[in-house]
């Protein structure tokens, strides 16, 4: 893939024209971020339990999550409903192609994932929740960012 | 109930409370949970350079979605402040695994051995907070989502590629867990 060429991921990046105000975002997340620190899917502790299967915890927090809400998008999808804002509902789905920047991206990320125990959403969590060290592990992933977007003219993209 | 909202949340109430939020967020204003593109936009806001990757209009793009992770960190707070001090139950054979390479402070969210700022200065700690962190951030970015991008809302939508990536997540997750954790200790 060229870098010019529109990635799958840049689908969500064209914003729909009307959207709620960003308030409700906030306290969506709010609440998100709640559920991440009560649930301890930011704890390092529980993310070592899931990689060495010795507990269903995390299984058990990413399983129902998708079994709640995997019906529901395909209602959604389904659907003509719009948004609040009476914009239409899609969820474009994601180019696969080869594959490959699935499978080496995701196993990059998981080598960070057990390495820091924390994914991107509970690192900020984890900064603001007493763990300020966590700034640091952000200021990493924003390098990391930053250094893909960087090479990314140079990386394979099948 | 104060008791039971203190103490911590088994995965049967905060699994499908996570799940919720995707659709919640789709008829908010068609939004994707997806919280790894938030790296994207601060890059985008902060430093974009001459970088492609980086060059659009993030506000337009993001707002929403930085709105969102400014909600996460005031979550963060209020749960720690509020909602109890968390005391990670994992179990046992963890607790012995962990205490092999070295970590016996299980005080936390995360080991104080490991995940404090001195230990910036230690090959361990700065493997583990800032190469963990660079590896999320290019990790995600290639692979285009992360654990709620992917695993969650990908997943959901029974997206060929997300299972991909979710393989992936393991591959390195157990690579690190087992190769490279013990070598750090």
């Amino acid at each position: 893939m060229t870098p010019d060429k529109l990635a799958p991921e840049d689908a969500e990046t064209a914003a729909s024209p009307r959207d709620v105000s960003p308030f409700w975002y906030l306290l969506l997340g709010t609440l998100f971020g709640v559920v991440l620190v009560k649930s301890e899917a930011v704890s390092w502790f529980r993310i070592q339990e899931m990689f060495r299967f010795q507990g269903f915890h995390m299984y058990g927090i990413i399983f129902s999550a998708i079994a709640v809400a995997a019906p529901l998008i395909w209602i959604l999808r389904r659907s003509s409903m719009k948004t609040l804002t009476r914009e239409p509902i899609d969820v474009p789905p994601k180019e696969l192609g080869w594959g490959y920047r699935y499978a080496i991206g995701g196993t990059l990320f998981g080598v960070g994932w057990a390495l820091g125990g924390a994914c991107p959403g509970p690192m900020f969590a984890l900064a603001s929740a007493g763990q300020s060290v966590y700034v640091a592990a952000i200021l990493g992933a924003l390098a990391g960012t930053w250094l893909y977007g960087y090479l990314r003219p140079r990386l394979p993209h099948y | 109930m104060l008791d039971v909202i203190s103490r911590p949340w088994p995965w049967y109430v905060a699994g499908p409370l996570i799940g919720l939020f995707v659709p919640t967020l789709l008829l908010l204003g068609n939004r994707q949970l997806g919280i790894s593109s938030n790296l994207r936009h601060l890059c985008a806001a902060i430093a974009p350079k001459d970088v492609a990757f980086f060059r659009y209009d993030w506000r337009r793009a993001g707002l929403w979605n930085l709105a969102f992770l400014v909600g996460i960190c005031l979550g963060g707070l209020l749960a720690v402040r509020f909602l109890g001090t968390p005391e990670v139950a994992i179990s046992a054979e963890t607790r012995a695994a962990l205490a092999r390479i070295g970590i016996h402070d299980f005080s936390g969210l995360a080991p104080g051995e490991i995940f404090s700022w001195s230990s910036l200065g230690t090959l361990r700690g700065l493997a583990s907070i800032v190469g963990g962190g660079l590896l999320v951030g290019f990790g995600t970015a290639y692979a285009g989502g992360c654990t709620s991008g992917h695993a969650i809302s990908g997943l959901a939508a029974l997206e060929k590629a997300s299972l991909l990536a979710v393989i992936g997540f393991f591959a390195g997750g157990l690579l690190c867990t087992f190769l490279i954790l013990p070598l750090l200790s």
